[in-house]
């Protein structure tokens, strides 16, 4: 019994590590904020996550593709079927061959992957500046820090660079980024969006509502693994207990 | 094995056409002996050959799903995680079970060090290990390759350049592990159909392995032999339910990181999909092999260092004759045992330099560990077995756990 505890506990004190001493790429330490998918019963906040996709659709979606993501996987933040619909038909998608061998353009379906914004990374990297937005499908998963480096970079903003750090002609200088030049223009400013459900769009409350979309995208199993991790995990102890005392039972003749 | 006490017709029918029950029986229950002093530290090795079948089983589901081609390889494995039924869960059960089989290898194999497992009549029990441990390295190098990551696949470059050191045969050894002139598409095919059979590789040795235990039995704490039916206890019922009991803790302790951080032991560059023009600023290998890795940079010369890599593994073969003392288990060598700890220290060390970018003062940290490494097996070991004096062995097994002995801080646990 003892031991399943110290296991237990050296378990949990492993990804305390983890979440306290995230490092982003550069060496700059991403302060840890909390959020509503941490810890053992973690879940997402639907009303958020439909805040965070507005912000993806207005915002982010004019240089940032998505690719990994269907439109009918926004049912699963609590979009109707309908509304899924219309947001797929607002863009289009090449199809075909048709009948006569022509391929042709049709509204996306809700079957369909978020149609990026650019055709290709030529044509990213052309209306950028020469820098390629990156998908953001995986975006929490694949930085170091996770969704805290993600909410504070871009919160991360200095208005000026310090002395003496040049930056190049479309670059601007972030605190978390690696390097600390980033292309990427700062996006967050108060009442860059109207909230649907009239929630004030304040940076904070911004930079939030997009980690919290981007992390659902990026993760969309976590409901679902962190729910089945408490079933397993209680069953597990329960069982092992079961054979301990088996254990205890079959050895109590034995000197050993 | 003729005998076989059952009044199972059905068991006693099959037994006179395939004596598979009593072979059965022999090899893993009632029929088995094993010292009855085993401690905690014996769960190893049932639990590796668990953690194999489980990586078997969730890699041929996940092997149904995935596609071996360099520009579909990285969305399959996004397919399975997002659209496969459970997929995330399998995929994170054979990510994570990767891990969790080094860290169980990992014990095992120092566990067989502290307790002198590799001694005689165990040498080749002991070889058989050090080829799984080698076949493991490669199943687990190559399937890091297989999601096709940015650390796929500059993990992959680096350590198939590795090969190019050899003089005259390095660059068509690297040809042919590429299948063309850079890490591409053949690479990653023939990647995956190795990573499928090599696991049958491992099961074929496995069982070898086990068949070497069988003619030695275990070693136990106190590194003696058993001297009769005293000192022996049926495999069945007590050691099966011994590892079964373990194999629940050892669950717990898999399953948290499956379900609640399943991505603590990867790279987040790895979520990135492989870009032949950019490289990663850092590039790590897994955990498991940071070790080594250490030990490959601490040689300014490219080949100096792979051979001192494979080095690092090919003297274990050695230590039954590097190892002087006649005396197996550390309980009695009062010096061996310090520096046992002293070796696991040094790995620990290596292992946090391999992960460290190469620069002061990891460099030269690197180059102490990776000298004292080879130094602790080359010279303290021979020197500690002439100058060490033992403390005096048990008359027999049953004697010593009858007196109540304390054996050593592993097997403290009393029931």
């Amino acid at each position: 019994m003892r031991k399943i505890l110290i296991n237990a506990a050296a378990a949990i004190g492993l990804s305390v590590v983890t979440a306290s001493g995230a490092m982003a790429a550069g060496g700059v330490k991403v302060p840890s904020e909390s959020w509503t998918w941490d810890g053992l019963f973690g879940y997402y906040d639907k009303a958020q996550l439909q805040r965070g996709f507005q912000i993806y659709n207005e915002v982010c979606a004019s240089c940032h593709s998505l690719k990994l993501v269907a439109y009918r996987n926004l049912m699963e933040i609590g979009l109707t079927e309908d509304q899924v619909k219309a947001i797929a038909a607002e863009k289009e998608v090449e199809d075909g061959p048709d009948d006569e061998g022509e391929m042709f353009f049709r509204p996306a379906l809700p079957s369909d992957r978020f149609v990026p914004p650019f055709p290709n990374e030529n044509a990213a990297r052309a209306a950028n500046g020469g820098a390629l937005p990156p998908d953001l499908s995986l975006i929490t998963k694949a930085r170091m820090g996770g969704p805290n480096y993600i909410y504070h970079l871009l919160l991360g903003y200095h208005e000026e660079p310090p002395a003496g750090f040049e930056l190049g002609a479309t670059q601007y200088y972030n605190e978390y980024f690696p390097g600390h030049a980033i292309g990427m223009p700062p996006q967050l400013m108060e009442g860059l969006v109207d909230y649907a459900d009239g929630t004030e769009a304040s940076e904070e409350q911004l930079a939030r509502d997009i980690t919290a979309f981007l992390n659902w995208a990026a993760e969309p199993e976590l409901e679902a693994r962190k729910s089945l991790g408490i079933k397993v995990m209680l069953f597990l102890l329960v069982l092992t207990a079961m054979l301990y005392a088996l254990k205890r039972k079959i050895w109590a003749n034995v000197d050993h | 094995m003729s005998e076989l006490n059952t009044n199972n017709r059905a068991l006693k029918w099959l037994e006179a056409r395939l004596p598979i029950v009593s072979f059965v029986d022999h090899s893993l229950g009632t029929k088995y002996p094993a010292p009855k002093n085993l401690s905690y530290w014996w769960n190893f090795g049932s639990l590796a050959g668990i953690v194999l079948v489980i990586m078997i089983l969730t890699g041929l589901f996940l092997a149904m799903n995935y596609t071996a081609h360099v520009d579909y390889a990285f969305n399959s494995v996004e397919r399975i995680m997002r659209d496969v039924n459970y997929g995330w869960l399998i995929r994170y059960i054979h990510m994570n079970g990767a891990s969790m089989f080094f860290i169980v290898v990992y014990i095992h194999i120092f566990r067989g060090l502290y307790y002198g497992s590799y001694k005689p009549p165990r040498e080749v029990l002991w070889w058989l290990g050090l080829v799984i441990l080698l076949l493991m390295m490669a199943t687990a190098f190559m399937g890091y390759v297989l999601p096709w990551g940015q650390m796929s696949f500059w993990g992959a470059t680096v350590i198939t350049n590795l090969f190019s050191a050899f003089p005259v045969v390095g660059d068509y050894i690297v040809t042919l592990l590429w299948g063309g002139f850079s890490v591409d598409n053949p690479t990653l095919n023939r990647f995956f159909a190795l990573h499928f059979l090599l696991p049958f590789v491992i099961v074929g040795v496995v069982i070898l392995h086990i068949w070497a235990l069988h003619q030695a039995k275990s070693n136990n704490p106190l590194g003696i032999d058993m001297k009769g039916p005293n000192d022996a206890i049926p495999f069945h019922p007590y050691y099966t339910i011994k590892d079964l009991y373990g194999l629940g803790v050892f669950m717990l302790f898999f399953m948290y990181f499956v379900f609640y951080a399943p991505n603590y032991m990867g790279h987040p560059d790895n979520y990135i999909p492989a870009n032949p023009m950019v490289t990663p600023p850092h590039i790590v290998p897994e955990w498991y092999f940071l070790p080594f890795y250490a030990i490959l940079r601490a040689v300014p010369d490219k080949l100096g260092g792979v051979l001192l890599m494979f080095a690092a593994i090919l003297v274990l073969a050695a230590l039954p004759w590097l190892d002087t003392s006649k005396v197996r288990s550390a309980a009695f060598r009062p010096i061996y045992k310090w520096f046992f700890w002293l070796f696991a220290v040094d790995a620990v060390v290596l292992g946090y330099i391999g992960a460290m970018p190469a620069e002061e003062p990891y460099v030269t940290i690197g180059q102490i560990a990776t000298a004292y490494y080879f130094l602790h097996w080359i010279v303290l070991l021979p020197l500690i077995g002439w100058f060490e004096k033992p403390r005096p062995l048990p008359e027999s097994i049953s004697a010593a756990v009858r007196k109540g002995t304390p054996v050593n801080a592993g097997a403290t646990e009393k029931v």
